[in-house]
Order: structure tokens, then C-alpha cells, then sequence
């Protein structure tokens, strides 16, 4: 692969960008910097303003305000075509009037590049289409024609490569297969790669770094594994991810660990990984780390117990089976068991209690909801289910 | 969807249809038999079958018929080419781009859409009639130009609607500069929008008789010749022109549609 | 959706686009053709307005074609007075034209768009079968119906003999020859709306209104006819508003006669033949006025947003 001679790869940084339309603000004070050579994907629900951020970063927009550095260059007034950067649209956008050779080498020539052709077909090669590039992009399937997008904008050795949730319209077969290979092209090339998508578990297989994004601004940013595993905030431990959060005031917060009052019980979580420690908290657990007991586990140093509670659902879905636990005082807690041996372990309506390691804990930075003053007694799942409970219990007496 | 099976009802509205088509094709049929009618003087009455029309049709009548089909097309070419290209700005324009009194614009275009005839062409030669200027060739196209725009606009926006922008985005993005991203993308894109409007321009001035007839002074197009030649029976060469137009138009048609399955077909396969 | 219909080929995805940019460029575009439209329409509208009120010069010694610039409401009054009968004809002949129009293009429509539409290469074959008149000059179309519908032509002649028709009636000349006319023109322009509205139609409502008891006269009823209204009424103002204005069917040199003449025949013969351009003018406005009667209530009940 013969490097190119600009920027093969440079940083990002955002500076303070913010985009106001008329009637709302889609990006409010953007920070961020992105090293080169990294892949990193900005991960959010639609209207979190992931999508305004790529655009004006490749230029399509202008911000509000701050600004746009390049590798040090502020391209915050140039136009798109200025830019060293390129685009796979959600839309693909191939150029229905061109065949897949001319869509490929369109960046080159605009350019000036002699080889241009040589060069579309050298990147045609690299995503295994080389042989349909005299074809007309409306005869090539989904999968193809992303490729062929991939392909004419990496031609062009950008400094920085924006994908706008290419992945969306392939189905899930194809969609696994092109992440592997936008992960290993990546890193062949090593192009910066700027990923948007609103797809969690595709954002985690695949960046670098994560930074997830709620109402125009970063909630959280970091490694994969450390946004999962410590979640700063109630929207990230929800969006990446299922979690069980529990709200309580804190006890103690001595030593190492504090401790929280949670439904008459003490749950502890490393001081560590929570960002508060005193007044009322909210942590949480991931639902993959509990465990089910039958019998009462007692306590252990280094575990916490919540329970007795009674399973009120089992969702086998292959892999794992999923419990919804009922527990007085917490509403349902969900635990997702690895389907180690066939058939699910536990039945449904059994009491069991649920253990998980204290170091799986986290405590979150929101301050949490004030406590209803009374129970809240009017969830109509729990009335359905006492509600039948009653019946079934009134025909075993009759 | 429905199995091919063929009720009563659809019976019916076959022959329905079928008739339907009798009654728009008759007059055709008239016209292109009636081409070939040995007449004398007025085309009226069938009298026998000849050919001499149709090989003498420019020498007759000093040319009279040739000299007016030929101001039609010139006039039909140069408005083609002026609505054609003001009509296809507008239409971006409209689709693309935002700007205030867009309701007063749309109206402004819809207008000459919906104002009979009658009204244009009176308004036009007052006007000209006001400031003096001659009637001729040119208020003619100036005129056609002006009820063509509006036909153009409605073609090419749907045309400029259907299409993604993303498209010019990439283009932008693969540095084209904004001529460049019109000449290579948008513009190829839009071609057969515009050639539809085009086509549709030139049919609409060709055939025009009203408008051309308030303002056409002592020219002559090939409608308002007819429109005289009405009054006397209708010389046959008048039907040898129209059946000219009509059988290259009609091939035109199919040819492209034929073009448009082969190409179909052709990229269904692959 | 009114006009845009009749351009819009089926089939053509409107991808949904919101003017994004504000720009000079746009401004750019826009002028030489809004500067054309108001110079070539809106100036002359105006003149002829103007040219409405005028009053004969008093110092021409009625000379024609002279006047002067008046504020003579009279104009519109005696219009009315002396036209009257012609105005309310060219309405009536239009509506008749039109119901006429609608009755033959909604079943073609129908048939082409619905029926055939798994075969597609007989659709567009039929629908160049619709617009092929359009290729033959609208004089000689018309023309060929008066040789079609003379006295001594065949269809006179098999209507007599059926003795539908009196023995010295004619068709020519009669209110039904005009009508007859018009509509057979505008049979395309009321088809073709049709055609892309029906086309676009999801069979499934169809199949659902049957699945819901409905039978296949009430689905057509409450399903398909108003799902197919966009259509309908694009046709409708294509071709009334036309047909409202025109004087080539109704002049007697083609279908028409003395007896049937309509508003576009006085504002002609007034206009070129005997330079009486108040009187012409005025009744110009009339029409128009009322033509944007009509399509200010449809404005009203569909915005402006669909139009072109």
C-alpha cells in the first residue's frame, strides 16, 4: 500500500462548537479531540446531535460557534471541498450516472491526480470489487455499494474519514461481516476514522473510543470497556447496555467502599467507581454480574445480597436466559444468566435472592429523582400479577 | 394481490377503455387517410387515393405551408430554449434552496398555468400594442416563452425533488468545487427532468393557436395557416404535416421507451 | 399536487427535502425568470386591467382603437348586460365538458393504472395510445370532428337511421357538437392526473376494504375514489379552466355557430376583428376573476404548497 504524502491520519479537535437552528440548539459547547490513527465512534439516540457534528466536521454545516482544527489547521471556514476529509453517506450516494470505476476515481481526478483510475482500481481491490467496476452502482446489492463507498473515499487518503451509520441499511449477517472489515481497513491504512452510529454494540466492537452523546452534548467518552463497566451517568448506563439502578442515601463512606441503604439492605461499591459519596445516590449493577440463588447465600465479605424477591419472568433467548426478579421495595431487577446447561436453572415464581460482587458495582453522577412520598402501587403488571396470584390461590382453596 | 382472474366488471371496463380509445383515435385516423385524399380544392369529400400530397405538399401554394411550418419550428426551438432554461433555475431554486414570499412565488408561476388563453394573448398585444412594438416572429416567442415557463417548472421540480442531495453532498465532499458538483452531478442528474420540459415546451409551442394568434401581427405559424385554411376545406397538405409531426413524434415515443426497457432489462440481469 | 401532477412522472420517489440553504445563488436563479413572468405577465395583466376602464377618446371622433385612459366602471356594467348569455355558457359548456371528460378519463385511468399494472410494457403503450392526439395539431383534431360530425357524414347518418336523431337535425353547430369537442380534447388532461394518482394507489387499501365487508362498489366509493382525489381534481382544473376560455370548438368555422359562442369568441372577434379593447378587456377580467374564484377556494382547502 504506498502511503500518501498529506496527513495519512491527523487529530481532530472540537473546540467549543455549538449549532443553534431556529427553535432548538443541536450541539451546545462541543469538546473533543480525537488522536490520529484512532477509530472512535460517536454514539447517541437520533436527535442527540451526532449526525451535526459529522456534517460539520466534513463541512456541510457551519457551526455557531468554536471551532474545527485539522491536524492543527483551522478549517472551521473552509468548504468541504477544501477539506482533508471524506464521507461514507448513510445514503451511499454513489452517482447513479457513473460507472463504479468513475465513482471511485471522482475524488482523484477532481483533484488533479494522473493515475486516477489506477488508483480506483488499486482500492476497488482492497474491498473485492474490482471485477464489477465497469457496472452501473444500481446493479450491485446493498452490501456492494457500501463497499464501493468505503472505497471512494478511502482512495483518496483523507486525514480523517467520517462514516454516517453506514452499517444501517444491511442486515445483520452483513452488517457483522463489513465491521470486521472497516476494523481491519482501518488499521491497514491507518486513516482516522470518525463512526457514527446509534448502534451500541456496534460502537463497542469497533471504536477505539466511545464518546456517547444525549441532547447535543457529551455525557460520556472513554474506551468501550470502561464506559461499560463504569458508567457515569443514568442515560449512559441505560444506553450502553441494560443496568439495574438502585437509589438509597449513603451510610458510610469510609474506607474503601461506601455503603448504601438499599430497600432496608446495605449494598456497598467501591469509593473508586462512585462519583458521589454522600446524600442520596443512585448505583447500579449490570445484569450479566448478578447471580441467582434458591436458598438464602447469607453475607460474604466482598458481596452484596438483595433479596428475597420472586422471579416473575424467564426470556430464553439463546446465549443467556433473561429474569425479571421481583423485589419488594425495588420494583424488578434483571438478571441475565449463560445458558451454561440447557433449560433455564431457575423456574418462574420461585423466591430467590440475587449476589453480585461488590467491585461490579458503580455509583452514578446524577443526582437522583426525589423519592415518592408513597408507594408507587399503581403499576398495572404488578396489580395483574397480584391480581392473579389472588385468583389462582382463591381456585386451590375451592 | 389479486389472481389473474377476469371478472365480469373488468371485462367491462376493457371495453369501456377500448372504446375510449376509438373516440381519442379517430380524428388521428381522419387526419392521416384524409392526406392522401385527391383533392380539388377543398379536402371534404374522399375522392381517391394519391400520393401527390405529400411529395408536392412545399410547392403548392408558393410554399405557404412549408414557409409556416418552419416559422413554427423556429419559434418553437428558440422558446424551447428560453423556458427551458429559466424555468429549470426556478425549479432549483424552488426545491433547493430557501427564500422569503416563497407563496407568492409559487402563485406567480401557477398563474399563467391557469389564465385561459384568451386572457394571456389579450393581455400580450395590448402590451405590445402600448409600447409600441411590432407584431411578429418575435412577440410570438416572446409570448411562448412566457406560458411555457410555467410547464418547465412544474417538469423539472419533480425531477429536482426525486433527487437525493446527498449526491451533491459527495460531491462537495469529494472536492468538487460547487461548478464542478453542478456540471458532473446535478446537471447529468437532472437531464432527463429537463428534456421532458424541453419536449413538452416544444409541444406546447408548435401547437399553440390562441396566444400566437393575438400576437403574430403578419407572421404565420403553421396553426394560425391552418386556422385560415379552415375556412376554405383544408387543403390536404395541411394533413400531410400534421401526419408528418404526428408519425416522427409517435416513433420518437416508442423508440424511447423501447430504449428505456432494453436498458431495464439490461441492468436487471446483472 | 395540482398541476405538479400532470409533470410528475409515476414512479418518481420525492425524496423528502427541506430547503436547507439560504443563499445568494438562489436569488440568482430566481430572478431572470420571476423578472421575465413579470414582465410578460404581470405588466401585461395590469394593462389589461387598465385597458378595461378606458373610455373611448372624445377627441378621436370614434376612430377605433383610439382611447383614453378613464376610470369607466361602465365598462364591466354593459359587458355583463350585452354578454351575459355568452359568460354563463362558457361556464356551463366547461362543467358540461368537464363531467364529460371525467367520465371517460377516470374509467381509462382506472383501467390502465390499476388493471394493467402488472404489465407494463402494455401501460405505457396505452398511455402514449392517450397522449397521442396531442401530436396532431388541436385545429385539424377539431376540424376532423366536423368533417366526422357534417350533416352528411357517417355518424349523422347512422343516428338517423337509428332515429336517435330527427331527419333535419344536425350535431354540427349545436351546443352538443361544442361540448362534444371540448371535452374530447381534454380528455388527456383529465386522464393523465388520474392516471399517476391510481397508479400510485396501494392495492392492499383496496384488498383491506374488501377484507372489511366492503363490497367492490363501496371500496371503490371509500377507498379508492378518495385516495385517487388529488388526481381528480388536478383533472378537473386542467380542464375546466381551459375549457371555460376557449373559442376554437365553439367558432363557426370549426363545431360551433353563432348560437353557441362563449366568452373567448366575443373577446376575440373584440378584440382583433373590431379593436373595441375595453369592452375585451373587460370581459378578460371577468373570466379571470372567476377562474381565480375557483382556484382561490382550492388554494384556500390545500394551501399553496402542492401547486407546482
Amino acid at each position: 500500500m504506498t502511503a500518501e504524502t498529506a496527513s495519512s491520519g491527523a487529530d481532530l479537535e472540537l473546540d467549543g462548537v455549538s449549532k443553534r437552528f431556529p427553535g432548538f440548539t443541536a450541539l451546545q459547547e462541543l469538546n473533543l479531540t480525537i488522536p490520529a490513527g484512532s477509530f472512535f465512534a460517536l454514539l447517541g439516540p437520533s436527535g442527540c446531535g451526532k449526525t451535526t457534528t459529522l456534517r460539520i466536521v466534513a463541512g456541510l454545516e457551519s457551526p455557531s460557534d468554536g471551532r474545527v482544527l485539522i491536524g492543527e489547521q483551522d478549517v472551521t471556514r473552509m468548504p468541504p471541498h477544501k477539506r482533508p476529509v471524506n464521507t461514507v453517506f448513510q445514503s451511499y450516494a454513489l452517482f447513479p450516472h457513473m460507472t463504479i470505476l468513475e465513482n471511485v476515481a471522482f475524488g482523484l481526478k477532481r483533484r488533479g491526480a494522473k493515475d486516477a483510475n489506477a488508483r480506483a482500481h488499486e482500492a476497488l481491490r482492497m474491498v473485492e470489487l474490482d471485477h464489477v467496476s465497469a457496472r452501473r452502482p444500481a446493479q450491485l446489492s446493498g452490501g456492494q455499494q457500501q463497499r464501493v463507498a468505503l472505497a471512494r473515499a478511502v482512495v483518496n487518503r483523507p486525514a480523517l474519514l467520517l462514516l454516517d451509520e453506514p452499517l444501517g441499511a444491511l442486515d445483520l449477517k452483513l452488517r457483522r461481516q463489513m465491521q470486521v472489515e472497516l476494523k481491519d481497513i482501518q488499521t491497514e491504512v491507518g486513516i482516522t476514522f470518525l463512526h457514527v452510529t446509534h448502534d451500541q454494540e456496534e460502537a463497542m466492537t469497533m471504536a477505539d473510543t466511545i464518546a456517547v452523546m444525549n441532547k447535543g452534548r457529551i455525557e460520556q467518552l472513554g474506551a468501550p470497556a470502561e464506559l461499560y463497566e463504569l458508567p457515569r451517568t443514568a442515560f449512559v448506563a441505560n444506553f450502553l447496555g441494560q443496568s439495574n439502578l438502585f437509589t438509597g442515601p449513603v451510610l458510610s463512606s469510609k474506607g474503601d467502599a461506601i455503603v448504601v441503604d438499599v430497600a432496608g439492605r446495605r449494598v456497598a461499591v467501591p469509593t473508586n467507581r462512585a462519583q458521589r459519596h454522600a446524600g442520596e445516590v443512585t448505583i447500579g449493577v449490570r445484569p450479566e454480574k448478578l447471580v441467582l440463588h434458591t436458598e438464602d447465600p447469607g453475607s460474604t465479605a466482598g458481596v452484596n445480597v438483595l433479596g428475597p424477591g420472586r422471579v416473575h419472568d424467564v426470556a430464553f433467548s439463546g446465549v443467556s436466559t433473561q429474569y425479571l426478579v421481583g423485589i419488594p421495595g425495588l420494583g424488578s431487577v434483571t438478571v441475565f444468566a449463560q445458558n451454561m446447561v440447557s433449560g433455564p436453572v431457575v423456574a418462574d415464581g420461585a423466591e430467590v435472592w440475587v449476589t453480585w460482587n461488590v467491585e461490579h458495582g458503580f455509583g452514578l453522577a446524577d443526582e437522583p429523582a426525589p423519592e415518592p412520598r408513597f408507594d408507587p402501587d399503581d403499576d398495572t403488571q404488578a396489580i395483574a400479577i397480584a391480581q392473579r396470584r389472588r385468583i389462582e390461590a382463591e381456585l386451590e382453596d375451592a | 394481490m389479486r389472481g389473474g382472474r377476469v371478472r365480469l366488471g373488468s371485462i367491462g371496463l376493457g371495453v369501456y377503455a377500448a372504446l375510449a380509445f376509438v373516440l381519442l383515435l379517430t380524428p388521428i385516423v381522419y387526419t392521416i387517410v384524409f392526406s392522401f385524399n385527391d383533392t380539388v380544392k377543398s379536402n371534404i369529400v374522399w375522392r381517391g387515393f394519391t400520393l401527390e400530397n405529400w411529395t408536392s405538399v412545399c410547392v403548392v401554394e408558393n410554399g405557404a405551408v412549408c414557409a409556416a411550418f418552419a416559422s413554427s419550428l423556429l419559434v418553437g426551438a428558440v422558446a424551447t430554449v428560453g423556458a427551458t432554461i429559466l424555468g429549470t433555475a426556478i425549479a432549483i431554486a424552488l426545491v433547493r434552496y430557501k427564500f422569503r414570499f416563497r407563496s407568492a412565488a409559487t402563485l406567480l408561476i401557477f398563474l399563467p398555468m391557469a389564465t385561459p388563453e384568451v386572457v394571456m394573448g389579450a393581455g400580450l398585444a395590448a402590451q405590445f400594442l402600448a409600447a409600441g412594438i411590432q407584431k411578429g416572429l418575435g412577440t410570438i416567442i416572446l409570448a411562448h416563452v412566457l406560458f411555457c415557463i410555467s410547464f418547465v417548472v412544474v417538469t423539472v421540480r419533480a425531477r429536482v425533488a426525486s433527487l437525493d442531495p446527498a449526491m451533491e453532498e459527495a460531491g462537495r465532499d469529494l472536492y468538487a468545487s460547487p461548478a464542478q458538483v453542478w456540471w458532473r452531478i446535478t446537471f447529468p442528474l437532472l437531464l432527463p427532468g429537463i428534456i421532458a420540459a424541453a419536449l413538452l415546451s416544444f409541444a406546447l409551442s408548435f401547437d399553440d393557436y390562441i396566444i400566437t394568434n393575438f400576437n403574430a401581427g403578419p407572421a404565420e405559424t403553421f396553426p394560425l395557416y391552418v386556422y385560415t385554411a379552415a375556412a376554405r376545406g383544408m387543403p390536404a397538405e395541411a394533413n400531410v404535416i400534421a401526419s408528418a409531426v404526428f408519425i416522427l413524434a409517435i416513433i420518437l415515443v416508442v423508440a424511447s421507451q423501447l430504449a428505456r426497457a432494453a436498458r431495464e432489462k439490461r441492468l436487471a440481469q446483472n | 399536487m395540482a398541476f405538479g401532477a400532470f409533470g410528475a412522472s409515476p414512479g418518481a420517489v420525492e425524496v423528502d427535502v427541506t430547503p436547507a440553504r439560504k443563499s445568494p445563488v438562489a436569488l440568482l436563479l430566481l430572478l431572470p425568470g420571476f423578472a421575465y413572468l413579470a414582465l410578460f405577465f404581470v405588466v401585461p395583466f395590469v394593462s389589461l386591467v387598465i385597458t378595461s376602464f378606458q373610455a373611448p377618446d372624445p377627441l378621436g371622433f370614434g376612430a377605433p382603437g383610439e382611447y383614453v385612459t378613464a376610470f369607466r366602471w361602465e365598462n364591466y356594467t354593459e359587458a355583463i348586460v350585452q354578454f351575459w348569455p355568452q359568460i354563463v355558457r362558457s361556464f356551463l359548456y366547461a362543467l358540461a365538458a368537464t363531467a364529460i371528460a371525467l367520465a371517460i378519463g377516470y374509467p381509462l385511468a382506472y383501467f390502465i393504472g390499476v388493471k394493467l399494472r402488472r404489465f407494463k410494457m402494455l401501460q405505457a403503450l396505452l398511455l402514449v395510445m392517450v397522449i397521442a392526439p396531442f401530436f396532431i395539431s388541436f385545429l385539424l383534431r377539431t376540424f376532423a370532428w366536423k368533417q366526422i360530425l357534417a350533416d352528411n357524414g357517417p355518424v349523422v347518418a347512422v343516428l338517423q337511421s337509428l332515429t336517435i336523431l330527427p331527419d333535419d337535425a344536425r350535431i354540427t353547430g349545436t351546443p352538443f357538437a361544442v361540448i362534444f369537442g371540448l371535452a374530447y380534447n381534454f380528455i388527456p388532461f383529465m386522464t393523465l392526473p388520474i392516471y399517476t394518482s391510481l397508479e400510485r394507489l396501494d392495492l392492499r387499501y383496496v384488498e383491506a376494504g374488501g377484507d372489511l365487508y366492503a363490497s367492490p362498489v363501496s371500496t371503490f366509493f371509500r377507498v379508492t375514489l378518495p385516495l385517487s382525489m388529488p388526481g381528480v381534481i388536478s383533472g378537473t382544473l386542467l380542464t375546466f379552466i381551459p375549457a371555460s376560455g376557449d373559442y376554437i370548438n365553439a367558432s363557426a368555422d370549426f363545431l360551433g355557430s353563432a348560437e353557441t359562442s362563449m366568452v373567448g369568441n366575443v373577446i376575440e372577434s373584440w378584440f382583433l376583428d373590431l379593436q373595441a379593447y375595453p369592452t375585451a378587456a373587460s370581459l378578460s377580467i371577468i373570466l379571470m376573476a372567476v377562474i381565480l374564484l375557483l382556484v382561490g377556494l382550492y388554494v384556500r382547502r390545500a394551501g399553496t404548497k402542492d401547486l407546482v
